[in-house]
């Protein structure tokens, strides 16, 4: 039915275990090979944990589904290696249009905040997403990544967790120490363990269609309340990559989705918006063809705890958002990058079960935030009140001459990382110590560039996966020796045992990395990243001194304005719940 | 005192990393302040609210300003 996309046919293989009739055992198993299955598959086999991910389909996710990918996203995506794929092949946009009736009300131009690697978001069909994670995961020899094999039966005995797989050439047994549910709003495991998942349906549809333009189009995004021709619901409009563009259109509650979806109905819907969008509505219709069609509605629900004994909910079967500010797949791939390095620890027996709570107490933290933002937004847009309707019509009214006004107007909120200020992992500042600016603790890291070895790069490629000690100097000569002794990189643990206070970290690898103002090394095989033009300084708030404990998922742990090893050694047992 | 026509939302002792969240936390209590409500209710609590706000700013000289600015887009 596509014309600017094939999807692919990845191949069922049939498993070694329906000859032998034995039952597999695997440390890790993730159920659903969507976007966050395959996020929780990549993060997992980079911290060296061999998974087994199955899903019932062998393809990629079917039509129009997610379209932006926001940047902390996108950073995540770098760390699975198909960062460069989504962003060279995403459209990037800055200009957005809102218009309330006829008129244009306002427009902004997202200028991205220099000196980041990623931009703010990227628009992108979610299949070409998949693909590329489909084969990024397929190339990694530690993921055992099986199409066409269903879960149809899941029980937790101990600390086991046995599931029951159908393939066409019949059932087999899995044994697993810990099972990652990442299949979906519908969830099958959740239903098969009588887990509940609260919240409400908002009462409202929309139809979405993907056209292809035929003629150039400007790579922005229109927003229409009440548009004269669709009027009283709203429209939404976003270029995604190929040329196909993907617009919303509000149907309202009553809508019957048969009737919306057939053509006579969906294209002079289409064809008035173009008209609009050429400032034009008796023009020559725009030449286009459409690619997609499909109705939704939407939930806002989330679990109550997203760890239930060794069973662990990730991205839709955990929470659902509405898709206003994109924050389903954008969330998701952060519950993966939350979990990953929690559950290498517990499985090495490095940290207690105990930290696997606080993936459900941070993520559950982070689906809150989405959950108000994007209701928010939703509420904005689609007002269920007379009085709610006559507000944001004020709202839209006052935004065109009013700087206050547009700060108001609220057509979806741009995905962005929790800040998990309350986490329980996170170490506050001492008491001496004051940090101006916005990384404190629990903060997703800021973004620099950099300079190591002379290449320019950025911060957020050099440090994760594991706990990281980011020491600012002015130039490396005046580094503190005492750096070089927490260092756990293998030389400098060998050479220095002991000579800071007695303290090591043989159990939790810790790497040191040195951002430096000056040029120059600190040796001992610690990675020195110059910052001529002091960004990450003035981001970070440093001083000759500063020292930031990070987490391998790239959050804030801890900070202090000198090192002191017993104390970067309690935060580092406080992240770990081994405290 | 000029009328103020710019973002001007905050919480004492509230931290926020992004712009557009002080507006979005007014904006959805006033909502909520009107849940359940019929139209008039709604009316009604209106016509309270912006009494105890003017009273509130008190300068006649800002009200009026805000009158005109609201009258002119009706
Ligand atoms: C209209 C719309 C617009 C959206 N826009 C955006 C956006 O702009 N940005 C964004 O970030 N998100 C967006 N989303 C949300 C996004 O599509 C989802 O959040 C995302 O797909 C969730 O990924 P997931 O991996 O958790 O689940 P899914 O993508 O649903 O994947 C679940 C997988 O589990 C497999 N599975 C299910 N049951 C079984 C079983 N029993 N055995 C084996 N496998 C099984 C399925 O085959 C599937 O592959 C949008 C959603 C919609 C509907």
């Amino acid at each position: 039915m596509l014309t600017t996309y094939i999807y692919p046919k990845f191949e069922y293989r049939t498993p070694p275990e329906i000859a032998s009739g034995k039952t597999l055992k695997v440390p890790v198993v993730v159920v659903g090979a969507g976007p966050v299955g395959l996020g929780a598959a990549l993060d997992l086999e980079q911290q060296g944990v061999p998974v087994l991910l199955l899903d019932e389909d062998d393809t990629v996710s079917i039509g129009s589904r997610g379209v932006c990918y926001a940047k902390r996203a996108l950073e995540i995506l770098d760390r699975y290696g198909v960062g460069d794929a989504v962003c060279s092949k995403g459209v990037s946009w800055n200009v957005g249009r809102t218009f309330f009736r006829e008129q244009e009300v306002y427009n902004f131009n997202l200028v991205p905040e220099p000196d980041h690697h990623r931009p703010g978001m990227v628009n992108l069909q979610q299949y070409y997403l998949e693909e590329y994670l489909a084969a990024r995961a397929a190339s990694r020899p530690n993921i055992d990544l099986r199409w066409r094999n269903k879960i149809v039966s899941v029980a937790q005995t101990g600390k086991t967790v046995t599931l029951k797989v159908e393939t066409e050439d019949g059932f087999y047994s899995v044994e697993t120490d810990w099972l990652i549910a990442a299949d979906g709003a519908r969830s099958p495991i959740r239903r098969m363990l009588g887990l509940d998942i609260e919240g409400k349906i908002f009462m409202d549809r929309f139809l979405i269609a993907d056209v292809v333009m035929k003629a150039d189009f400007p790579a922005e995004r229109w927003f229409w309340f009440d548009p004269p021709f669709h009027p009283g619901q709203s429209v939404l409009l976003h270029k995604q990559a190929d040329s196909v563009f993907r617009i919303d259109f509000q149907l309202g509650w009553d809508a019957d989705p048969e009737e919306a979806k057939k053509p006579e109905n969906v294209l002079p819907r289409i064809k008035a918006m173009l008209g609009a969008f050429d400032g034009a509505v008796d023009k020559p219709a725009r030449e286009f063809e459409l690619e997609w069609v499909s109705v939704y509605t939407f939930q806002c629900r989330r679990m109550g705890s997203f760890n239930h004994g060794r069973v662990l909910f990730v991205g839709d079967a955990a929470h659902q958002v509405s898709p206003f500010g994109a924050r389903g797949a954008n969330s998701g791939l952060q519950d993966a990058d939350n979990l990953g390095w929690k559950l290498k620890l517990v499985l090495d027996g490095k940290a207690p079960e105990k930290l696997l709570d606080s993936y459900s107490e941070e993520r559950i933290f982070a689906a809150d935030e989405n959950l108000v933002n994007s209701t928010r937004s939703t509420d904005f847009i689609t007002p269920k009140s007379k009085a709610s309707r006559t507000f944001r019509n004020a709202v839209l009214g006052l935004a065109k001459d009013h700087a206050f006004g547009r700060a108001l107007v609220n057509s979806g909120r741009l995905s962005v990382p929790a800040f998990l200020t309350t986490s329980s992992l996170n170490t506050p500042d001492c008491a001496g110590d004051t940090f101006a600016g916005r990384m404190v603790p629990g903060a997703p890291m800021d973004d620099a560039p950099i300079i190591e070895n002379c290449d320019a790069g950025w911060l957020l490629n050099k440090v994760g996966k594991e706990f990281v000690l980011l020491c600012f100097v002015d130039d490396p000569k005046s580094l503190d020796p005492a750096v070089l002794a927490v260092s756990s990189a293998p030389s400098a643990r060998d050479t220095a045992p002991g000579s800071a206070g007695g303290i090591t970290f043989a159990d939790i690898p810790l790497r040191t990395v040195v951002v430096s103002r000056k040029p120059g090394t600190v040796g001992g095989g610690i990675p020195t990243l110059e910052d001529p033009r002091g960004i990450a300084a003035q981001r970070y708030d440093a001083k000759p001194g500063t020292v930031y404990l990070l987490r391998p998922d790239q959050h804030v742990a801890a900070r202090w304005r000198s090192l002191d090893a017993a104390k970067v050694k309690a935060a580092v047992a406080r992240a770990t719940c081994n405290a | 005192m000029a009328l103020n026509l710019n973002p001007n939302f905050s919480e004492v002792g509230k931290r926020y990393f992004n712009a557009y969240s002080p507006g979005d936390d007014f904006y959805e209590m006033l909502i909520n302040a009107h849940r359940d409500l019929s139209d008039e209710q709604s009316e009604l609590l209106n016509a309270r609210l912006i009494l105890l706000l003017a009273n509130h700013i008190g300068d006649i000289g800002t009200l009026r300003e805000a009158l005109n600015v609201a009258r002119e887009g009706v």
